[in-house]
């Protein structure tokens, strides 16, 4: 996914009312937008920079900001290439506007790669306007004019002018082709590269109110809502006479949604059935659900469990796979041939993505629009959604987007958008929708849980050239549930010559959704700790055996979607040989029990490798001491601070992934109901973590996503060289693991 | 009912049920957004605050047990001005920054208490409150800096990013 400049992007440069410059990035229309419009609507007009006439520069972030930092890291790649004086920028969230804006979400790592090249555009047109406008003013060439911190100067002659007073000058001006704009070399980088503040950091350190939930509007009212316990269910009837007489109750109804029959597959988001009660305040609402009786249907759902799949799974992978996905040489009469086979069969289960602010809305859907303030990661599917339920067109509907305490892939559902504008438009008032913790735990679009039975072959040198892996997961036929599917690439395929991936689906009543580094957050587990043990079996060092593995031929890619990219071996091996390095990999003596472990993942275009210094105790109780990560996500960190943050919090993530995070099912419903049931990391339990970035000339890329799948293997495999016991289900805890 | 409440210096009467969480009073009626909602059962700290200088979970306080003057993440200084509140932006701790109220006004409790803690007091003051993008390195840091006092573990002063300015 090459990040270049759209063939008919180009420029539009506008006056501001006062004297000021607005410029845009006019881009192709995405086919998507055009789809969503159900037009053509020519070229988007793409405003992203203003610059008053006293100087203020304004510039609009585009994207949903869940706390990965856009909102401060776009701006910066168009105030560096502007000379901006970044400490009196002015940022503003954009609203949801893809006329205007084009792709506005937050997802996939894919705000850097995406805009990396079109922002600095932006911020070098602004700058050459204004440049232009200071030689025309002065008549001298444009060239002997400099610009810094938001001033043009002219050194031979002595004169300079701050922006402001260039801005109306400027906005006359022709713009320049997008194409020949000379931008800087990174060399000269005094913004980009260097650790800016997150520009909303004094807003929540000093709890203004930044986040979905903290909106409010004039006569609003609060809503919960109620859904059935079992994936599907919906209810028959419930008190709603008893609920409506309690203190501040304004309504109580039944929504019938849209039940689907059967299971739920692909990205399939929609109003679900349930009970609203809206009252004065939230917890009048909260209080009166508390005294809800309702009788349910709670359908087929009701008999799926977690040990039924798991039972399942067991039989399924005896028997063939349903299909093959990828099929290089010939891996079962490889793996007969071999001079030594390792057979291990690994689980992962569901888990949610609670973010730590719960599902909110307010929404105002009266007369036939809807007016919408959300935290929403993917502003454009909610207001399909609220489009198709509430029978508006969408041209009908706004979104605000606000500002979300985290999102990790749970934002990229809008369910409880749907919500919110379902029950506005009921009651005919503008409404606050916030869920419970409960609700969230329980009505998450969960990671996909899954089995995966291998078999490798290794030759009398140790070299693998067998690999078999049956991957028993959810879906029907050969439709995987959302995120739960495979690439036929995914590491170590393409690497070994006799390969076979095949999988079996198990009919899902829950639901499912991306959940950071989806599919990542697992398969780095699985293949890393299969590696491991094969390492082992072939008695080489784990690191050196990888080595050796990224060094073999390079099979074909069979996935060529949209949203695969090139899986470069010789990254992942610089990453590798420089986290053991880092780390003193065989060089450090560890007391008894305690080792180091390994690991390495490509994701979202970003190599990471990571070293875990683990220790066990006798009672299995695990003090992860130190993790060293290394990253290559391209030539430049744009906000050092912030990207370290970020990957630190990724491997404090993935560790809370791998101790005790476990969304069970039973009788069709979720056991797990709050946070001490699905426990993350605590301030004591979270290691040290080093963060290296190693910069090759490649595109820059995400992070927030890659840095994530591979400390959950690095751990498993120290424990395994602590103690020689290895650990093949997640999360720990089910093997009697805790923290120390 | 009507209770009479102390937030951030100011007296000032609410009329609610009894059993309305402090939190729900904070947020909803004195229009203090700045205290979170997370989990509603004491389990994350998000919606601490601080009573007679203790941190203490609103979320898990009824209005009518509330007997001494409150600080809420609003009212810890006037300006932002707190050694905390300026050590929290020095080292950009936030990431989602929807728990850092919480955390910081727990740092506050600590600091009341300890002013010079170690890593060992960090972790007992600070266990009880989570964060779900797991800035927990950043927060140590910042609690250290804004006390004057430094991390036991030196690999952790690496957490200064190259170019930080």
């Amino acid at each position: 996914m090459a990040p270049t400049i759209a063939r008919r992007s180009f420029l539009k440069v506008a006056s501001l009312a006062g004297g000021g410059l607005m410029v845009g990035l006019y881009l192709d229309v995405p086919e998507t937008v055009a789809q969503t419009l159900g037009r053509d609507p020519g070229l988007l007009p793409n405003a992203f920079v203003r610059i008053a006439a006293d100087g203020t520069v304004t510039i609009i972030a585009k994207n949903p900001e869940t706390g990965q930092g856009v909102k401060t890291m776009l701006p910066m790649l168009v105030a560096e290439e502007l000379d901006a004086d970044w400490p009196k920028v002015k940022i503003e969230q954009a609203d949801f506007d893809d006329t205007k804006y084009a792709a506005q979400f937050a997802g996939g790592s894919m705000a850097t790669p995406m805009n990396w090249d079109g922002m600095r555009r932006v911020g070098a047109a602004s700058r050459y306007l204004l440049v232009a406008a200071a030689a025309e003013l002065w008549s001298v060439p444009a060239g002997q004019i400099t610009t810094v911190a938001g001033r043009a100067h002219h050194r031979a002659s002595n004169r300079s002018a701050g922006y402001g007073e260039l801005a109306a000058k400027a906005a006359t001006l022709p713009a320049p082709d997008l194409t020949t704009l000379v931008l800087k070399d990174a060399k000269d980088f005094t913004i980009i590269g260097r650790s800016q503040r997150g520009y909303d950091v004094k807003d929540i350190v000093t709890g203004k109110p930044a986040y979905g939930i903290d909106f409010t509007v004039p006569g609003m009212l609060f809503a919960v809502f109620h859904k059935c316990p079992v994936f599907n269910g919906k209810p028959v009837s419930a008190n709603l006479d008893e609920i409506k007489k309690q203190p501040g109750v304004r309504h109580a109804f039944l929504v019938e949604g849209r039940v689907k029959e059967g299971q739920v597959l692909g990205f399939e988001v929609d109003l679900e059935p349930g009970v609203a009660i809206v009252a004065d305040t939230w917890w009048q609402a909260q209080s009166a659900r508390r005294l809800l009786q309702v009788t349910w249907d709670e359908g087929a759902g009701s008999q799926q469990s977690s040990a039924a799949f798991a039972r399942r799974a067991q039989q399924l992978s005896a028997q063939k796979g349903f299909k093959t996905i990828r099929e290089d040489g010939d891996a079962e009469a490889s793996l007969k041939t071999a001079a030594r086979t390792v057979t291990a069969a690994y689980s992962y289960p569901f888990i949610a993505h609670a973010p730590l602010e719960p599902q909110n809305c307010v929404a105002d859907c009266r007369g036939g629009k809807a007016e919408i303030w959300s935290n929403t990661q993917i502003p454009a599917g909610g207001r399909l959604l609220v489009s198709q339920t509430l029978g508006i067109p969408e041209s009908a509907i706004t979104i605000h987007m606000q500002r979300a305490g985290g999102g990790f892939g749970r934002r990229l559902t809008n369910d409880y958008m749907v919500e919110a504008a379902w029950i506005s438009k009921t009651v005919g008032a503008p409404v606050k929708l916030l869920w419970t913790r409960e609700d969230d735990m329980q009505h998450d679009f969960y990671r996909s849980g899954g089995f995966q039975f291998l078999k490798a072959g290794l030759d009398a040198s140790g070299r693998i050239v067998a690999w078999h892996n049956h991957y028993v997961g959810y879906g029907k036929d050969d439709q995987f549930v959302s995120a739960g599917d495979i690439s036929p690439d995914e590491f170590p395929a393409r690497l070994i010559p006799n390969l076979t991936l095949e999988f079996s689906l198990m009919p899902l009543w829950m639901k499912t959704g991306a959940l950071r580094a989806p599919g990542s957050n697992v398969y780095a587990f699985v293949f890393q700790s299969f590696l491991d043990e094969l390492a082992h079996a072939a008695g080489q060092d784990p690191v050196a055996f990888r080595l050796q593995l990224l060094e073999q031929p390079q099979l074909a890619a069979v996935d060529k979607g949209p949203f695969s990219s090139p899986f470069d071996p010789a990254r992942m091996k610089a990453v590798l040989q420089l986290v053991a390095e880092r780390s003193g990999w065989r060089k450090t003596a560890l007391p008894k029990g305690r080792a180091l472990g390994v690991a390495c993942h490509f994701s979202h275009m970003g190599y990471f490798a990571e070293v875990a210094d683990v220790g066990v105790s006798g009672d299995n109780r695990v003090k992860v001491h130190k993790v060293w990560v290394v990253a290559d996500v391209g030539s430049q960190i744009i906000n050092p601070a912030a990207a370290e943050n970020m990957v630190q919090g990724a491997v404090i993530d993935g560790l809370s992934e791998l101790m005790a995070q476990e969304i069970t099912l039973e009788r069709g419903a979720v056991v797990q109901s709050n946070y001490h049931q699905h426990p993350m990391l605590r301030m004591s339990q979270a290691p040290v973590i080093d963060v290296h970035f190693l910069k090759t000339g490649n595109p820059p890329t995400g992070l927030g996503e890659p840095a994530l799948p591979p400390v959950l293997p690095a751990v498993a495999n120290a424990i395994f060289t602590a103690t020689g016991k290895r650990v093949r289900d997640l999360p720990l805890a089910k093997s009697g693991y805790r923290w120390a | 009912m009507i209770y009479e409440l102390t937030v951030n210096g100011t007296a000032t009467q609410v009329d609610v049920a009894a059993d309305t969480p402090l939190l729900w009073v904070l947020r909803d009626v004195l229009n203090f957004k700045g205290t979170k909602f997370g989990c509603g059962a004491g389990l994350c700290g998000a919606c601490t605050v601080l009573i007679d200088g203790k941190a203490a979970r609103s979320c898990q306080t009824r209005v009518s047990a509330v007997r001494a003057a409150i600080t809420t993440i609003e009212g810890l200084s006037p300006d932002g001005s707190h050694p905390l509140q300026q050590a929290w932006m020095e080292l950009d701790v936030p990431q989602c920054g929807y728990c850092q109220a919480g955390q910081i006004l727990a740092a506050a409790a600590l600091l009341a208490q300890t002013p010079k803690p170690t890593d060992a007091d960090i972790d007992r003051a600070m266990n009880g409150n989570l964060c779900r993008c797991g800035t927990y390195p950043r927060i140590r840091q910042a609690i250290h800096r804004a006390a004057g006092t430094v991390t036991s573990t030196a690999a952790d002063a690496a957490g200064d990013a190259d170019g930080r300015s």
